[in-house]
């Protein structure tokens, strides 16, 4: 059995079995390449009552290489408007990256994350080189192919 | 054929039985020894620069050298040295500065211990901070119960939380049939197979050398030891990151530079090449032990002979070729400028009677002259010598000539770039014939051989010819561009008529007439390369050459010539 798809199963049954954190629900986790996750954010913040959904996806060198993960856009999910967001859903964070990233992080280690990146947000701003990166330069359809330079790391 | 540069029979001769002697031994390496071998005795050229070669073992001795200097002054282990030398980019004097300055601060930023604040229990500092004790701690079943409990790792706990009775769940796999552990001195616990897919994904896929420990945020960094028992039997992967330690080391050091073959290891170490400043004089090129053919340039990205034009004329050169050449071509045969505004027309279709988008002038395509002498003659113009339209075609031609111009010296810089190309072509035609020789004339297999040696001659001239075309081209019009330009006419046509008599067919009759023309006139070619390389360089030297363009390094040109 790959080494993926056994650690994703225990990730799986982690979840089923503790439930997953405040504000994170599993949407759906058919088989061991993507899943969907829910999240938001709970208590006084800027996307209050906005709920976003997470696709994640794993290559068979899943956890030493990092899942893709964006935000779902679609008719019925829209990427929130944050400065480390792109329209398209790709995000822009250091822990999904391969300098940030540690085998150690799981599923929902991820969501934890993008989670307190959101409640943090000080504005409702999408990134200054989103309409260049999204529309422009077309962006790969896989986020992992771009070389973020993360801007800051406050959110 | 000038006398002036015939060497007698024998002298040229002998030389040319050495280098069988070598070839006989092993194939084409064997002209890098005989290189080595004479240069040193021989007087010095002008156009050719001191360097040594080196394989992957002298540079890990260098190494080596410098990891024991700096394990001897701070009296750490080996490997911790190796680490701080990698983290301060091998500046050694910079690293015993800071290091004597803060020892633990250095060490705490290079990835060997771990920062005081982060571990509050008095358990784990023991094996970090002063001791640097970088050993690899090796776990079984039994005494996992020591799992780390600091903040930095509530993620590990929390999806393996610590049991003393529990047997070992490593958080990455979740495999908790695994007996062998590793850990850094953090104490990061995961299992060796993890480890193992962890370091050899780094190393092959990120070609990293700097292999920081699994655990989120942790900083700790593994020692060459680790690496290798994380590895475990695979050797290949080891190789490989002993090679990219090697790699890191020469790119610090402005004297070694990598030899950009694919998959060559060789370094080359050149200090009379390294200093920008050396580069208007000389034209460092250089080529690794490992292959006479692994030519490149010391001083630049180029990685081929572009002698005897200094690096930053060619990499000029380079960019206009790559930025204008097929442009240019297309513009040159498919358009036309109006003769009063200049803009640039495609005609594609229709009468010859043209009217310029852009100023409305109305005139003939055929003679560029004004439309209004040319009545209703809508599809033949009669009227080419007319004074109007000599004027029109005169504006036309001025501003095409700069275009003209490097049309002229890229159409034969590409010649010659072609040829080389289709070299290979050549040398298995020449190969044909100089068995076909060996059949039909009495002549024995070294008798032959003056035939390859032409064309090796004919080869290398042709990159030296190449080269010079890339320097007419900025070199500011004045006496010494011409005298450049008799010395660059001379080399070609002696080249041309040397290739000419390789291809000629043989005649059994006159095939020794034609090794005595051909070997004659190989050495006549040698020589006037030779005339080219050394006065191109020794006009560096002598500030000789302008150009006609600012060009690093150089002073600014008094006039721009184009």
């Amino acid at each position: 059995m790959a080494v993926s798809t056994r650690r994703l199963q225990k990730e799986l049954t982690e979840i089923k079995t503790n439930g997953t954190p405040v504000g994170i629900k599993l949407l759906q986790a058919d088989n061991f390449e993507s899943w969907f996750l829910s999240i938001e954010v709970l208590g006084d913040t800027l996307y209050q009552g906005e709920v976003f959904a997470l696709k994640f996806r794993f290559d068979s060198q899943y956890p030493i290489s990092a899942p893709a993960v964006q935000f779902v856009v679609d008719d019925y999910y829209k990427a929130p408007v944050h400065p480390h967001v792109y329209s398209n859903g790709h995000i822009c964070a250091s822990i999904l990256g391969s300098e940030g990233w540690s085998p150690v992080l799981s599923v929902i280690s991820v969501c934890i994350t993008l989670q307190s990146m959101l409640a943090f947000a000080k504005e409702r701003k999408r990134p200054p080189d989103n309409d260049g990166y999204v529309i422009r330069a077309r962006a790969p359809e896989n986020p992992k192919k771009t070389r973020f330079v993360y801007h800051d790391d406050e959110v | 054929m000038s006398s002036d540069y015939e060497l007698s029979d024998n002298e040229y001769y002998d030389e040319d039985d050495d280098e069988m002697m070598y070839e006989d031994d092993d194939g084409s390496a064997s002209e890098m020894d005989v290189d080595f071998k004479i240069t040193p005795s021989a007087k010095p050229k002008s156009y050719e620069i001191e360097y040594e070669s080196l394989t992957q073992p002298q540079v890990e001795k260098l190494i080596t050298q410098d990891v024991e200097d700096i394990s001897g002054i701070f009296g750490v282990e080996p490997d911790v040295a190796s680490l701080l030398l990698r983290h301060f980019n091998w500046n050694k004097e910079r690293l015993i500065e800071k290091y004597m300055d803060n020892a633990t601060a250095v060490s705490v930023a290079a990835g060997l211990a771990l920062p005081e604040k982060a571990e509050p229990s008095s358990s784990r500092s023991r094996s970090t901070g002063s001791s640097l004790g970088l050993g690899i701690r090796r776990a079984t079943r039994r005494n996992t119960a020591e799992q780390p409990k600091s903040g930095k790792t509530k993620i590990l706990e929390r999806v393996s939380p610590p049991a003393d009775d529990q047997p070992f769940v490593c958080p990455i796999c979740f495999d908790d049939s695994q007996t062998k552990t590793l850990s850094l001195s953090c104490e990061h616990k995961f299992c060796s197979e993890c480890w193992n897919t962890y370091v050899t994904s780094k190393i092959r896929t990120e070609a990293e050398h700097w292999i920081t420990c699994m655990a989120e945020d942790c900083k700790l960094v593994a020692t060459d030891e680790f690496v290798k028992s994380a590895l475990k039997d695979d050797a290949k992967t080891f190789a490989r990151f002993q090679e990219l330690v090697v790699r890191q080391f020469v790119s610090c050091n402005k004297n070694l530079k990598y030899c950009p073959y694919p998959s060559c290891t060789h370094t080359v170490s050149c200090p009379a090449g390294a200093s920008k400043s050396a580069l208007t004089t000389i034209v460092p090129i250089v080529s690794c032990g490992a292959n006479a053919s692994h030519k490149f340039c010391f001083g630049c990205a180029i990685d081929a002979d572009h002698r005897p034009v200094v690096c930053g004329v060619a990499k000029m050169w380079l960019q206009k070729c790559q930025d204008d050449s097929e442009t240019a071509n297309w513009i040159k045969s498919n358009t036309k400028e109006c003769s009063k505004c200049q803009s640039t027309i495609e005609k594609n279709g229709g009468c010859n009677h043209m009217t310029c988008k852009k100023c409305k002038y109305e005139f003939c395509w055929v003679c560029m002259g004004p439309w209004t002498e040319h009545g209703t003659a809508w599809y033949s113009c009669n009227r080419y010598d007319e004074k109007a339209s000599i004027d029109a075609r005169d504006a036309q031609s001025r501003s095409r000539a700069s275009l003209e111009r490097y049309l002229h010296y890229y159409n034969r810089w590409a010649n010659h770039e072609q040829s080389a190309k289709l070299s290979v072509e050549l040398y298995a035609k020449t190969e044909r014939k100089m068995e076909e020789m060996q059949i039909t004339s009495d002549m024995t297999w070294i008798e032959v051989q003056f035939m390859k040696k032409a064309m090796d001659e004919v080869f290398k001239c042709r990159m030296t010819l190449k080269w010079t075309y890339a320097m007419a081209y900025y070199l500011a019009k004045n006496n010494q561009k011409e005298l450049f330009e008799d010395n660059q006419r001379d080399l070609e046509r002696a080249v041309e008529e040397l290739s000419e008599l390789i291809e000629s067919s043989i005649d059994p009759e006159s095939a020794l007439a034609l090794r005595q023309k051909v070997t004659d006139k190989t050495v006549y070619v040698q020589k006037r390369n030779e005339i080219m390389l050394e006065d191109t360089a020794n006009g560096y030297l002598e500030e000789r050459w302008n150009w006609n363009i600012a060009v690093d390094g150089f002073d600014e040109p008094a006039e721009i010539a184009i």
